[in-house]
């Protein structure tokens, strides 16, 4: 597996050289620490703009949300516009030229319509989960490894209340976590870890994490769902990790 | 195939051989109640387990990273019998949230496979219900969240107090492994610190469902996400930490059990990935977020972030939730 994930770098490192695919129009985020920290603020972007335009949409699902709902998306909006902030400040401080602002897409969202807002919504808050796990991995300071655990699980926390507001108790899913049922232990009481733990491919992402644990996604991965909500000139690329 | 002979024959090839999978030799009554349950299918999958235990790559693991894994596997030991045993117990999670309670408690156990899969030999004995005290007393039994597991008491009406404590726990867990991250980010243990992103937001996914609860009960709408927070957030608390949560919930007898959750490590302040901030901290990598915006509160930008601890301040709110037995066992000592 190791193996094929080193020739599928290798291959997106030579696209990366084509012209072809600098005609595609995708900007790169880059590589390194700095790569990864632009990839966040891009994705900080796209959230951040999604819930503006929530919130801003004249006679959309917000205006006639209920009081618990309204306070909801008002902190969610909030943190992800912070979180973009921090971002973009974070990289200013550290001699990193932050990406471009990128311009959203949301032509497929209904945001009169709270069946397609809160879907749209889960859909940013477990990407963004699955993509900050993913992207961990590839960073080299501890500190921006840090910083990017602070943010992820308040991502999940986000995550989690859509998806009970959807569908009430599927903070957890298979969608999102490898789900795991234990067995009875050999000796009762004396939990050793008993039972199997799925391992079938998942199609996506890291495709086979360990029991009970997030199906954590690589950034290419990632932005080839993203692209979708972004404009033509703002569609991103990560050809450095795969 | 005899299983038994098997084994015999392995001790004598390698007379360390039950020593390296069970340094207490309780191997035996492992061995003799599991060997009644084993399906002649599943010996093969039993013996990799145990070859894997006996020779797994804990030898490759550095003291750091084993001291952040064992921690993380205590952590998980301590949630999974709190949800493992409230499940067993009747009348005590309300029906709308046994499917809840269940799936978290199987990610623990999930969570459980995982992390001594990754320490084989290195893995401690597995933990038992009486290795915790669950009401918080460090062993006394008569801690504030003596409660939590009785049906009805005090302050446990619909469960409360455990849904308070359940919020606790998997706080410090997120906490715990955000702390303990930096550690495993070697070109060595890459995977291995992957592995543990993705158990961290799951906890962190958990947390937000017990502070949903926790809200429904306040406004008496069991089952459903949308009752609203109310301020000052320890009863009914925010999906998200906000500030300190003003010390998180009550106890029955007005304790604040859990304040230590919410507060600073040591230090708190330094670098991100050596410094550990109260929840209500607003200033991240020298930048304070409130400065950047107007509509930026301190409240906004403190549940924005959620904070990592170390390991000694871990150690030491885990330990009010440890039983004399758990500590003479090493139990987050």
């Amino acid at each position: 597996m190791y193996a094929g994930a080193t020739a599928g770098a290798t291959a997106l490192v030579l696209a990366g050289c084509d012209k072809s695919d600098s005609s595609s129009g995708t900007i790169d985020v880059g590589s390194g620490d700095a790569g990864i920290l632009n990839y966040a603020y891009a994705l900080e972007q796209l959230e951040a703009a999604f819930y503006a335009q929530v919130k801003s949409t004249t006679n959309g699902y917000y205006t006639s949300a209920s009081a618990a709902e309204k306070q909801i998306f008002d902190d969610l909006a909030l943190h992800e516009a912070i979180h973009r902030d921090f971002l973009r400040a974070a990289l200013q401080a550290n001699s990193i030229t932050p990406l471009k602002d990128l311009t959203p897409n949301f032509s497929s969202i209904n945001f009169a319509d709270r069946t397609s807002v809160l879907a749209a919504a889960q859909r940013f808050e477990d990407t963004g989960v699955a993509a900050y796990n993913g992207a961990g991995r590839f960073l080299s300071s501890n500190a921006n490894l840090a910083l990017a655990g602070k943010i992820v699980s308040v991502e999940a926390r986000h995550a989690a209340l859509i998806r009970d507001l959807r569908n009430y108790g599927k903070f957890v899913d298979s969608d999102v976590v490898n789900t795991f049922t234990p067995s009875a232990p050999a000796t009762a009481g004396l939990y050793a870890g008993e039972g199997t733990p799925n391992t079938t491919a998942n199609t996506q992402g890291n495709g086979n994490p360990g029991p009970g644990q997030e199906r954590s996604k690589r950034p290419p991965q990632i932005l080839q769902a993203v692209n979708e909500f972004l404009a033509e000139g703002s569609k991103l690329s990560a050809s450095s990790f795969a | 195939m005899d299983f038994f002979q098997l084994l015999s024959d392995v001790e004598k090839a390698d007379p360390e051989f039950l020593d390296r999978i069970n340094p207490r030799r309780r191997v035996f009554k492992y061995l003799g109640n599991a060997g009644q349950k084993i399906t002649a299918a599943a010996v093969p999958a039993v013996l990799a387990s145990f070859f894997n235990r006996a020779y797994g790559q804990s030898t490759t693991l550095t003291a750091p990273v084993q001291a952040v894994l064992t921690l993380a596997l205590q952590l998980e030991y301590l949630e999974y019998h709190f949800y493992n045993t409230a499940l067993s117990i009747t009348g005590l999670v309300p029906s709308q949230e046994t499917q809840a309670i269940t799936t978290i408690r199987n990610d623990e156990a999930g969570h459980i496979n995982a992390l001594r899969a990754v320490l084989g030999t290195a893995a401690p004995q597995p933990y038992l219900f009486t290795d915790f005290d669950y009401s918080g007393g460090s062993g006394t039994g008569s801690g504030p969240m003596r409660n939590a597991l009785l049906p009805g008491a005090a302050g446990n009406d619909n469960g409360a107090l455990f849904f308070a404590a359940g919020q606790a726990f998997s706080d410090t867990g997120q906490r715990a492994y955000k702390g303990g991250a930096p550690v495993l980010n070697t070109t060595a243990t890459k995977d291995i610190l992957e592995a543990a992103l993705n158990i961290h937001s799951v906890e962190a996914r958990h947390n937000s469902h017990f502070r949903t609860v926790r809200r429904a009960l306040v406004a008496n709408s069991l089952g459903s996400a949308g009752a609203p927070a109310v301020s000052p957030y320890d009863a009914a608390p925010k999906s998200w930490i906000s500030l300190i949560d003003n010390g998180g919930p009550t106890a029955p007898d007005g304790s604040k059990p859990a304040s230590k959750v919410y507060g600073a490590g040591s230090p708190a302040t330094g670098s991100p990935d050596a410094s550990y901030p109260s929840e209500d901290n607003t200033t991240q990598a020298t930048v304070n977020l409130t400065s950047l915006n107007s509509t930026y509160t301190a409240a906004a930008v403190s549940e924005a972030f959620d904070e990592p601890l170390d390991a000694a301040t871990v150690k030491s709110i885990a330990l009010l939730f440890t039983s004399t037995a758990g500590k003479a066992k090493g139990l987050f000592q």
